[in-house]
C-alpha cells in the first residue's frame, strides 16, 4: 500500500502514486472545508509546530488552519521571536522542541536543506513549508490538486512556467513533480533566471515567453524575486517580456488557459491586474486547495483515522 | 654518536623515489638523520629496533596544506593537535596556512608558530606566510621578513588575490626570494556566494553553485603573471578539468607552476550533497565525476605534482548548521595515507608516483633535500607503512581536535604502522 512515507521533505523524491495519494486524500479534506462545523477530531491530541523562520502569511496560516481542522494543536513560532535570534543554532531550537514531545515540525527557512538536516537529527516527522532555493513541496502539491480538479487530469498537460526559475522552489517543486505525469514543461524568463541543468526536470526553455505559452494548458507565473540581486537590468524591461498581460494572452495563448501564481504577486510586474483577478485566474482557488492539501499531508503523515 | 640516539628499522620495503630505490632494506638514523640504508644492517648494543616486517618504508610524508587554527582558532585545532593528527596520518612536515588569527603575515606571528611546533614536537610545521596584509588583497605583507624567519611558502589561502596588478607584485616579490607563491583560485565575482559545485546537483539540490569557471580563469591569469615575472607559481587544490589543462600546458611550455591535489577531491564528486551534510563542504566544492576522474589522471601522469589534504578543522557546532552558512573545509591528515593508497591498490596511480606526491615533490617544490628521501645525511623522517590492514574510518577516533571528516565509516586498506621525526618515533600503532 502507498504511503506517504515518514516526512515531506519534497517532491524530487516522491512517486506518482505518493503524489496522488496526497491528492485523493485532499478532495475528501475539501468536504470538511466546506461544511459549517469544519473540524474533525482525527489529529486530537497531537501538538504541530509551525516553525517559520522565513515571512510567511498564506503558508502559515494555511498550515495552522489545516492543523486546527483536525483538531491538532498548532503552536507558531517566528524567527524575530525565537532563540534562532539570539543565535541558538536551528539543530539545538528543534531539539528542544523535540524535547517538549512535540508531534510533528513544519519548517520554512530561507536555507535549502534545512528540513532535510532536521529528518536526520529528530525522530518527528518533518514538513518541508518552503526551504531557500530548494522546494516547496505543499504549494506544488496544491498546484496540481488545483489543476486536477480543473482538467480532470494531470496527465500529459503543456504546462509554461514562467519566471525566475532559478530561485523559485515552486517551480522546481512543481517540475520535479510533473515529471510523474508525462508533462510537456515549457520554461521561459530572463536566461539568467534558469537553472543550470535544465535535463533534470526534462523541461525546455524558449527564450520567447510567446512561444512558451503557446497551446499550454496552464501558465504559471512566478514572482520576481528583487531580493534576488542583479540578475535582469530593469524592471520595465522584464514587465514588458516577461510579463502577463491580456492582450499577451490574446495573441499567444489559448483562450481558455489556466492562470496560476504561488502568491505574493507583483501586480504589474509579472502578472497585470486584469489577468490576476480575470477569468481565468487560479490564484484564489490555489489558496483555497491550500488548506485541504496540507490537512492531507498532515493526516498522511501523522495516522489518525477517517476524516469522517 | 651514542647507541642511545640511534634507532634501526628493519626488515621493511624501503620505497625512495628520490634515489629510485625499491627494495629490501634496513634504515639506521642516528641523531636525528639517516646513517644508512643497506641490507641486513645489524642492531647494536642498546640500539632501538623497530620491526617492519611487511611494511612500506617509505621518507616521512610531506603535507603543503594544512590549517592548524593557532594562533586564535584554538577550540578547532591547536599546533599540538594538529601536529599529533599530523604524525598518527603519517606526515613528518607540514605547511600550515596563514588564515590564522591575527593573520601570519607578520615575522612575529611566524616565530611564534615556529616555536608552538617546536614544543610539541611531533611534526615539523613550516608556517605559510600570507601575501597580502590580514589576507584582504590590498598591500603586500612582510613577505621578506616571514621568509626569514622559517616562513617556507607565501599565500593567503582561503582567499584569492582578486586584484591582478597586486598578485604581479606578490609573484615579483617572491620570485626574488626564491620563495613558492600557492593560489586559492577563485574568481569571487563568479563564485557569487556559492556552496557547492554548479551543475547537475546543484540543481537537484536547490543550492547556489560555484562553476568550473571561477578556478579556471584565476588559474589561467595567474599562469599569465608567473610566465611574466618569473615567481613559481604553485597552484593549491586543484579541483577542475580546465584548471588541470591550463597548469599542463603550463608545464609543457617549461613556466615554473606546479600544483596539487587533495584527497576529497580525487575520491568524492558533488553527488554528495543531495543530503545536505556539511562534512561535504569545502572551497573549492567537491566537483564532478569526470573532472574527479580527470584529476586523479593527471595525478598518475604527474601534471598534479603532490596530494596535499587542505587539512581544515571545524568545530562540530560550527558546523551543524544550514548548508549555505556551514564554514568550508573537512580534516584529512589522518585519512590521507590510505585514501591515497586507494588508489594505488585500485590499479590508478602507480606506487612510486603516489609516494613520491607525498615525499620528493613536495620537497622540491620546496627547495629541500634534507626532506623526503632517505639519502645518508637526510633528516631522519620515517614514515612505515602495513599496506594491506583492514579497516573502517572513524571520525570520532581522529586525534585531530575537530572531527569534520567526509570519509567517517569508510572501508580503509592500508594504515601507517610508526611515524618517525627526526628518528624520534613520534606515533605508533
Amino acid at each position: 500500500m502507498t504511503s506517504l512515507g515518514k516526512h515531506l521533505l519534497g517532491l524530487r523524491d516522491l512517486s506518482r502514486e505518493q503524489i496522488e495519494l496526497v491528492l485523493d486524500n485532499a478532495r475528501a479534506m475539501a468536504q470538511v472545508n466546506e461544511r459549517r462545523i469544519k473540524k474533525v477530531p482525527t489529529l486530537r491530541g497531537l501538538t504541530i509546530i509551525n516553525l517559520f523562520l522565513e515571512n510567511s502569511t498564506r503558508t502559515r496560516t494555511s498550515f495552522e488552519i489545516a492543523a486546527k481542522r483536525l483538531s491538532a494543536d498548532a503552536v507558531n513560532i517566528s524567527s524575530s521571536g525565537s532563540s534562532v535570534a539570539k543565535g541558538e543554532t536551528l539543530l539545538d531550537t528543534a531539539r528542544n522542541l523535540e524535547a517538549m514531545a512535540v508531534d510533528c515540525i513544519v519548517i520554512r527557512d530561507s536555507h535549502s536543506g534545512s528540513p532535510h538536516q532536521l529528518a536526520q537529527h529528530l525522530d518527528i516527522p518533518i514538513v518541508n513549508a518552503g526551504d531557500g532555493t530548494n522546494e516547496h513541496p505543499t504549494q506544488s502539491l496544491l498546484d496540481l490538486y488545483t489543476i486536477r480538479e480543473k482538467r480532470g487530469s494531470l496527465e500529459g498537460l503543456k504546462i509554461a512556467i514562467v519566471g525566475d526559475i532559478l530561485h523559485s522552489r515552486v517551480a522546481r517543486s512543481n517540475m520535479f513533480a510533473l515529471r510523474n505525469f508525462g508533462a510537456d514543461v515549457r520554461l521561459s524568463g530572463p536566461a539568467t533566471l534558469m537553472p543550470p541543468d535544465l535535463s533534470i526536470f526534462g523541461a525546455r526553455y524558449f527564450p520567447d515567453m510567446d512561444e512558451a505559452i503557446a497551446d499550454a494548458d496552464v501558465i504559471m507565473m512566478l514572482r520576481v524575486q528583487f531580493e534576488r540581486g542583479a540578475n535582469i537590468p530593469s524592471v520595465r524591461e522584464y514587465s514588458s517580456m516577461y510579463g502577463l498581460s491580456s492582450t499577451r494572452l490574446a495573441r499567444a495563448a489559448r483562450p481558455d488557459v489556466l492562470i496560476m501564481h504561488p502568491g505574493p504577486i507583483n501586480r504589474g510586474v509579472e502578472l497585470n491586474p486584469d489577468v490576476a483577478d480575470g477569468p481565468y485566474s487560479l490564484v484564489l482557488d490555489q489558496v483555497t486547495s491550500g488548506v485541504a492539501v496540507r490537512m492531507a499531508i498532515l493526516h498522511l503523515l501523522l495516522g489518525g483515522g477517517s476524516p469522517e | 654518536m651514542s647507541v642511545e640516539n640511534s634507532i634501526l628499522i628493519q626488515g621493511g620495503r624501503v620505497i625512495d623515489p628520490a634515489r629510485s630505490v625499491d627494495g629490501r632494506f634496513d634504515v639506521r638514523i642516528v641523531d636525528g638523520k639517516v646513517a644508512e640504508v643497506a641490507p641486513d644492517l645489524q642492531p647494536r648494543d642498546g640500539e632501538k629496533v623497530v620491526d617492519a616486517a611487511g611494511c612500506w618504508v617509505t621518507p616521512g610524508w610531506i603535507d603543503l596544506h594544512v590549517h592548524f587554527r593557532e594562533p586564535g582558532q584554538e577550540h578547532k585545532e591547536t599546533i599540538a593537535t594538529g601536529s599529533a593528527s599530523a604524525a598518527a596520518g603519517g606526515f613528518t612536515t607540514v605547511l600550515a596556512m596563514a588564515n590564522t588569527n591575527p593573520v601570519n603575515d607578520n615575522p612575529a606571528t611566524t616565530q611564534f608558530m615556529i616555536d608552538r611546533a617546536g614544543e610539541a614536537g611531533l611534526c615539523r610545521v613550516l608556517p605559510v606566510g600570507a601575501a597580502t596584509r590580514g589576507l584582504r588583497g590590498e598591500e603586500l605583507a612582510e613577505i621578506g621578513e616571514m621568509v626569514r624567519a622559517g616562513a617556507a611558502m607565501i599565500s593567503d589561502d582561503g582567499m584569492p588575490v582578486m586584484n591582478a596588478a597586486l598578485q604581479r607584485k606578490v609573484f615579483e616579490y617572491c620570485a626574488a626570494l626564491k620563495v613558492p607563491v600557492a593560489i586559492h583560485a577563485e574568481d569571487l565575482h563568479l563564485s557569487g556566494g556559492g556552496c557547492c559545485n554548479e551543475g547537475h546537483y546543484s540543481t537537484q539540490a536547490g543550492l547556489r553553485g560555484v562553476p568550473n569557471a571561477s578556478e579556471d580563469v584565476m588559474v589561467t591569469r595567474d599562469i599569465v603573471l608567473s610566465r611574466m615575472t618569473g615567481a613559481h607559481l604553485h597552484v593549491a587544490h586543484l579541483s577542475t578539468i580546465g584548471a588541470i589543462e591550463a597548469v599542463r600546458a603550463a608545464k609543457a611550455q617549461g613556466l615554473r607552476v606546479t600544483a596539487e591535489a587533495s584527497p576529497h577531491h580525487l575520491m568524492l564528486t558533488d553527488k554528495e550533497i543531495l543530503r545536505y551534510d556539511t562534512n561535504f563542504k569545502m572551497n573549492p566544492p567537491l566537483r564532478s565525476e569526470a573532472d574527479r576522474e580527470a584529476l586523479i589522471t593527471a595525478l598518475a601522469d604527474g601534471t598534479i605534482d603532490v596530494v596535499a589534504t587542505d587539512h581544515a578543522p571545524h568545530a562540530q557546532s560550527e558546523k551543524e548548521v544550514e548548508f549555505d552558512r556551514a564554514p568550508n573545509g573537512v580534516v584529512g591528515l589522518e585519512s590521507a595515507l590510505p585514501l591515497l593508497l586507494e588508489l594505488v591498490h585500485t590499479g590508478r596511480v602507480e606506487l612510486h608516483r603516489a609516494v613520491e606526491s607525498v615525499t620528493s615533490r613536495p620537497a622540491e617544490i620546496l627547495g629541500r633535500d634534507d626532506i623526503g628521501r632517505l639519502a645518508p645525511g637526510a633528516l631522519g623522517d620515517v614514515t612505515i607503512i602495513e599496506p594491506d590492514t583492514q579497516w573502517t574510518f572513524d571520525r570520532m577516533a581522529l586525534r585531530s581536535k575537530s572531527k569534520n571528516s567526509p570519509f567517517h565509516g569508510r572501508q580503509m586498506t592500508g594504515r601507517v604502522r610508526a611515524t618517525i621525526l627526526e628518528g624520534k618515533l613520534v606515533y605508533a600503532v
